[in-house]
């Protein structure tokens, strides 16, 4: 067994153990294991920056080449933003749902999805990691406004109607969740901003055109208008609370999408094409 | 030595009779020498509350006690002791243990998870050891039920919730607000039950008070009282935008606050959350305020919902707490139960091991010619003959420390054996072991 797929397993078993401390920590309302889920998860994030540096070492490019290293990178990316904003704000609500949703791709990457790419000289530019580690984080960053996003509008109903289930106990409260919407805007929309200028600058460099309008391109600007449109909001006319949870979750709808299914019609961000290209 | 409790409760007595049977705390002397004058007593704790009376106490002989206790506390208060017998109860054994852990730990209050009765134990015990009527078994136990009492308040969540209508208020507005710091709160009119919520957000963290009244005077004198600012009733609306808390009472007969003019008020403050608290009946704001986004408006009867969700809640907290009890039960139980026993099988031992020494001693002497090898065997067949000796006494104290019936042994091996009574673990014991020295002589 090779030592990335060993540190792979021992990345797996560190986040399972953070995934159940925190489910007992908040279903049970066991406050005190707070703690210990989150040192479980810092260790848990140190293995699996192990486990991506392993890779890259193997392979000899940034481990981003396929569906497998994909979801590794971005439940990397989402662990350490989630353990970023945590630092300040301390939302064992927020990790109870991060932490099973990154075991979850973490599980996913490593059994159905698991494959070590042949290198590929396309990718063999310093634009590929700028830009990839750009996009990722600005996915992590707005996974977490679409969880905080939800959270705020369960939240919300629940003072609303007046109607108290055991979850208005488990949920912090919604200055907390909203701050956190406009935390994550204000750290994510100069990333994806980044990751499309990025991009644009690599694409012209590889095949000699900044812009080409392939469908990844294309729901990529959409999306980025939609958040450009909530940060406007946000500033100027005073949205917030619950609209601004709503465009959160809407935004990351359209995220998901040009994530996975453009994919399939993308000719230059589709995993398989790059064996096309080469 | 057996540990029990007689007393009464809000589950089993009405209020006269508890009122009558309290023990003020200003002279908890007398009645606490006084029982511990009981013959049946050794040690003795009155815990007084306004919810319960009840008497801890250790004896040798568990029935006497009961009878001993029921009686004082008739002849003490004057009370028929037919009238006050069916509001009593009295447990002992592992009973008690379970009783005084629930009771310290909030369980058995009428409002479950409620903080004072700790405090008042802890008074309870503090009387009883100024006036040293505690010894070893009652020091340890009243210990342990504040340990426990602190374990099931950190490790469940059974008194997070608020459970009055202005806490629930406050506990609310966290929930909205997040903290309270640098939030502006209104009174509107001067009922109790509002300035009462407003003295329990301005204790939480909340700095600006802005307070209106139809008659100004007693605006002026209320936002004195908080050090707020008193406003004029004629155009309080117009200072609403700055303000993020609002508590209403007064008396009018309709809406002192309409849709319209919180829709103005709510767009002047960009989309800033409200918290709206309506107090009176009949009500101030129109219901239908609440259908404003980022406006939460609740009245008294919402505030009554809350709490009741809140109960809920601490009872299921409450059962995570009940499992947590039963296993320290348990443990100090044991203890109680090996107490006796595990110091006579030490000083049994002891002394015979002591006969042993000084024999083999003497008569060693006397053959100074003999061999090392000799020597070794005499000391291995006295031991030997010590061992068999003490091996079925001891297996007995052993396997009967589980029992009630204990004591029996205990005493009979200490006084055949003439064994010095068993040194007291604590400190604190000193003084029961002077108090039951000096009631063996009278």
């Amino acid at each position: 067994m090779s030592v990335n797929i060993l540190l792979y397993k021992i990345t797996l078993v560190v986040y399972l153990t953070a995934t159940i401390l925190f489910l007992i920590d908040v279903l049970l309302r066991r406050t005190s294991l707070g703690k210990y889920a989150r040192g479980a998860l810092v260790i848990g994030l140190l293995v699996h920056t192990a486990t991506l540096a392993t890779r890259y070492v193997e392979v000899g490019q940034t481990p981003v080449a396929n569906l497998h290293e994909a979801l590794s990178f971005f439940a990397w990316m989402l662990i350490g933003s989630y353990l970023l904003l945590d630092l300040r704000y301390r939302l064992d609500s927020l990790g109870v749902l991060v932490c099973p949703l990154a075991l979850i791709m973490m599980i996913a990457a490593g059994i159905i999805f698991y494959e070590v790419p042949n290198p590929n000289p396309m990718l063999d530019s310093w634009w590929f990691p700028v830009h990839v580690s750009l996009a990722f984080a600005g996915y992590a960053v707005f996974t977490l406004a679409f969880l905080a996003g939800i959270m705020y509008l369960l939240q919300e109903r629940m003072l609303k109607t007046k109607s108290f289930s055991g979850l208005y106990y488990r949920l912090p409260s919604l200055d907390i969740l909203d701050t956190i919407n406009y935390r994550c805007l204000s750290f994510g929309f100069p990333l994806m901003t980044m990751a499309i200028i990025s991009g644009a600058v690599w694409a012209n460099q590889a095949w000699g055109g900044y812009w080409r309008w392939d469908p990844k391109e294309t729901s990529a600007l959409v999306t980025w208008f939609l958040y450009a449109a909530l940060l406007h909001g946000r500033l100027n006319i005073g949205w917030r609370g619950r609209r601004a949870a709503i465009v959160a979750i809407i935004g990351f709808i359209f995220l998901i999408f040009s994530l996975f299914s453009v994919n399939m019609m993308s000719a230059a961000h589709n995993f398989e094409s790059f064996k096309g290209l080469q | 030595m057996n540990i029990l409790v007689v007393g009464l409760s809000h589950k089993t007595a009405p209020v006269h009779i508890r009122e009558r049977v309290a023990f003020p705390p200003t002279a908890m002397q007398e009645p606490l020498q006084q029982l511990l004058a009981l013959p049946a007593i050794a040690e003795t704790v009155i815990v007084s509350t306004c919810n319960r009376v009840e008497i801890y106490a250790t004896s040798r002989d568990a029935e006497g006690a009961v009878a001993q206790i029921k009686h004082f506390l008739s002849s003490f208060h004057s009370i028929d002791a037919d009238e006050l017998e069916p509001h009593l109860y009295d447990l002992s054994g592992s009973e008690v243990i379970h009783h005084l852990f629930r009771v310290a730990s909030s369980l058995d209050s009428m409002v479950i998870g409620e903080p004072q009765i700790l405090g008042q134990i802890k008074t309870a015990y503090g009387y009883a050891t100024e006036y040293k009527t505690v010894g070893l078994i009652l020091n340890r136990f009243l210990h342990k039920a504040f340990s426990v009492a602190k374990r099931v308040r950190t490790e469940t969540e059974i008194a997070s919730s608020a459970v009055s209508v202005s806490f629930a208020a406050v506990e609310l507005a966290r929930k909205i607000f997040g903290q309270l710091e640098n939030k502006t709160v209104m009174l509107i009119g001067a009922g109790e039950m509002c300035e009462l919520a407003a003295r329990h957000f301005v204790n939480n963290g909340v700095t600006n008070v802005l307070v209106t009244n139809r008659t100004f005077e007693r605006a002026e004198k209320l936002a004195a009282e908080f050090n707020g600012r008193p406003i004029l009733f004629d155009n309080f609306t117009d200072h609403l935008d700055q303000v993020d808390i609002v508590l209403t009472s007064t008396g009018a007969p309709g809406f002192i606050l309409e849709h319209a003019t919180l829709e103005a008020v709510i767009k002047k403050r960009r989309n800033r959350p409200m918290f709206l608290i309506d107090i009176a009946v009949p009500r101030d704001i129109d219901p239908h305020v609440n259908s404003i986004n980022n406006i939460y408006l609740y009245d008294v009867d919402d505030l009554q919902e809350v709490i009741q969700a809140n109960m809920k809640e601490r009872q299921k907290e409450a059962k995570k707490a009940e499992v947590m009890v039963l296993s320290e039960v348990d443990q100090f139980h044991q203890w109680l139960g090996t107490l006796d026993v595990v110091p006579t099988i030490v000083a049994l031992r002891t002394k015979f091991e002591q006969i042993r020494k000084e024999e083999v001693e003497k008569t060693l002497s006397r053959f100074s010619d003999l061999g090392k090898k000799e020597r070794k065997a005499i000391e291995a067949m006295t031991s030997a003959i010590v061992n068999k000796a003490l091996h079925h006494p001891v297996t007995l104290l052993k396997q009967c420390s589980e029992e009630t019936s204990c004591d029996i042994y205990v005493d009979a091996v200490r006084t055949l054996f003439d064994l010095a009574p068993p040194e007291p673990e604590e400190e604190q014991c000193e003084s029961h072991e002077e108090i039951t020295a000096e009631r063996i002589k009278e």
